[in-house]
């Protein structure tokens, strides 16, 4: 690294340029995230505690950990699946199925919403006969999982594709030469290779469900202890006043998602060591 | 069973066609109900009455000052997070100094952030009592509830996008092209300009397509930060979700499939631009 310092470039506009890019870092970034974490500590362990465990607080936080953890579980299936059709077979269609792939990361999740309540809301020939049969989408609480999982669709995808894309088949070839069925082979060769990207994919997604709003604000309603998740209880109290509320909901939230990107993180760096990349 | 088609076809791969057709219906079909089935509802629900009535609803002064203060956002917010981007990008790859681990993850801290939490977050820092907002509002500088916060919501948000992109690329690209042009006597403007940038300019263009984009789309963090005034000034993600709550369908849903159109855009942009970064890393 030291010959990488020496460069041209880097001599003398080294302490200028580090100067200003840590002091936009920290008033950008630190600087919100320490006031948060000051003022929604001040009042103390009991006040936080009194505020995170009070009843609508506590639902929205179980309804989103509920519904993050539903859609996870199906995108860790779904999205392996997808991944796998996109590597290794070939079928009309491929190219731009896997060009759109991203579309969710690309749409405003707001616009992710309404297309949701157009095709199952309440105004829809769709919506209208499921509401009616019992199973209503809209303003309910599957219409959440099904936000969420229109959101963080390309996650286990995109952190799957490139594993099964570099792996090396010849283990697969020879479980199935010694007789292994296609599901034995994927179980016992196929899966132990791929679990650490289908698990980073389904933290990447989970972290990303904990704080989502836009998609699902408009399709759940809003209804407290009902449909009402974190991110939404959070916009209310900042609405009616209580501040110290929406921080506390706020600090909880942004721990768990924080926490688990620092936990992939240092996992995928042992991993990286381990297997001297 | 297996074991039959095995005897025909040695690869692994076409023991089970029936098996492989159904799981690519499967993959297709979930792809289509859950993606696809949507973006065509909104698309229908737009044009429900026809073409004119969806232009209608884009030429109404509120549409076009929600998309003129969509884009005036966005062009802002871009070019701020290009500059700081790119200077933060070369620190990180070209010095070291104490806390650089810190400040590296520190980067990608507002993907971290929901939304909410961010507009949250400015709200505390630059509202009438908070630590910015106590010694700017008596000098009559409002942040919080005005344009500005809109814009450094969206700064926020879009933060990452720029260094993460252009970090790869320039640690590919390496001094010696740099050290060779300051050799030959370019000042460290010249060298920057004609030799860095044109050499990570696919990764560059990358991140600033991310950021648009993102920009195009944030809501969360910019409803927070513009209050809950009726008559408020609107960007396009806040003009959909007000026409909503407010029964102005046509609007809202016109305005919708403007901006998924132009996020489609996008996506087809950053697909060429991430095909000509991966490219130009395994030609280096």
């Amino acid at each position: 690294m030291s010959q990488v310092t020496r460069g041209g470039l880097s001599a003398r506009s080294e302490l200028p340029l580090r100067a200003v890019s840590l002091l936009y870092l920290g008033l950008m970034v630190v600087l919100p995230l320490a006031a948060l974490a000051v003022q929604a500590a001040e009042p103390g362990p009991a006040a936080f505690w009194k505020e995170m465990t009070n009843p609508f607080a506590w639902h929205a936080l179980k309804l989103t950990f509920a519904t993050a953890g539903i859609m996870v579980l199906i995108n860790a299936v779904t999205g392996t699946a997808t991944a796998w059709v996109l590597v290794r077979y070939s079928f009309p269609g491929k190219k731009v199925m896997n060009a759109l792939i991203d579309l969710p990361f690309a749409v405003p999740t707001v616009v992710t919403g309404l297309m949701l309540v157009a095709l199952y809301g309440p105004t829809s020939v769709l919506g209208t006969f499921l509401g009616r049969n019992g199973m209503g989408i809209i303003y309910q609480q599957p219409g959440i999982v099904l936000a969420l999982l229109f959101v963080t669709y390309p996650f286990v995808i995109r952190s799957v594709q490139p594993v099964l894309l570099e792996m090396d088949r010849s283990e697969e070839e020879a479980a199935a030469t010694l007789g292994a069925d296609t599901l034995t082979t994927f179980r016992r060769v196929t899966f132990p290779t791929l679990w650490p990207a289908i698990l980073t994919g389904t933290a990447l997604a989970f972290s990303r469900a904990l704080g989502e709003f836009g998609s699902v604000v408009m399709v759940a309603g809003n209804r407290p202890l009902a449909t009402k998740t974190g991110p939404m209880y959070i916009f209310g109290e900042i609405e009616s006043g209580n501040r110290h509320g929406a921080m506390v909901v706020s600090a909880v939230l942004l721990t768990c998602s924080l926490g688990i990107l620092i936990v992939l993180n240092r996992l995928q760096r042992r991993g990286e060591a381990v297997h001297g990349h | 069973m297996a074991t039959e088609v095995f005897a025909e076809a040695p690869t692994a791969r076409t023991k089970l066609p029936w098996g492989r057709w159904l799981l690519i219906t499967a993959v297709v079909g979930w792809f289509a109900i859950l993606i696809l089935v949507p973006a065509l509802a909104l698309i229908r629900g737009a044009f429900a009455k026809g073409i004119a009535p969806f232009l209608d609803a884009l030429a109404t002064p509120e549409a076009q000052q929600a998309f003129v203060l969509t884009l005036t956002i966005t062009l802002l917010a871009t070019v701020i997070n290009t500059i700081f981007g790119l200077a933060f990008a070369i620190v990180l790859v070209r010095q070291n100094f104490w806390g650089k681990t810190l400040a590296d993850g520190l980067v990608d801290l507002p993907f971290a952030v929901s939304p909410i939490i961010a507009g949250l977050m400015l709200i505390i820092v630059y509202g009438g009592n908070g630590w910015i907002g106590r010694w700017l509002e008596p000098m009559g500088i409002h942040v919080v509830y005005a344009w500005p916060g809109m814009l450094l919501a969206t700064v926020f948000v879009t933060l990452p996008f720029v260094v993460r992109e252009v970090i790869p690329v320039l640690r590919e690209f390496g001094v010696d092209q740099e050290e060779v042009a300051y050799t030959l006597g370019a000042g460290r403007w010249r060298t920057f300009w004609s030799v860095t940038l044109p050499s990570i300019r696919w990764g560059l263009a990358y991140g600033i397509t991310l950021t648009v984009a993102r920009s195009l789309g944030e809501f969360g963090a910019l409803l927070v930060v513009s209050g809950n005034i009726i008559g408020r000034t609107q960007t396009a993600t806040l003009y959909v979700h007000d026409g909503i709550e407010s029964f102005n369908n046509e609007g809202a849903y016109a305005a919708s499939v403007l901006l998924a159109g132009v996020s489609f855009v996008m996506l087809i942009g950053m697909e060429l631009l991430r095909k000509r970064v991966e490219s130009q890393e395994t030609v280096d």
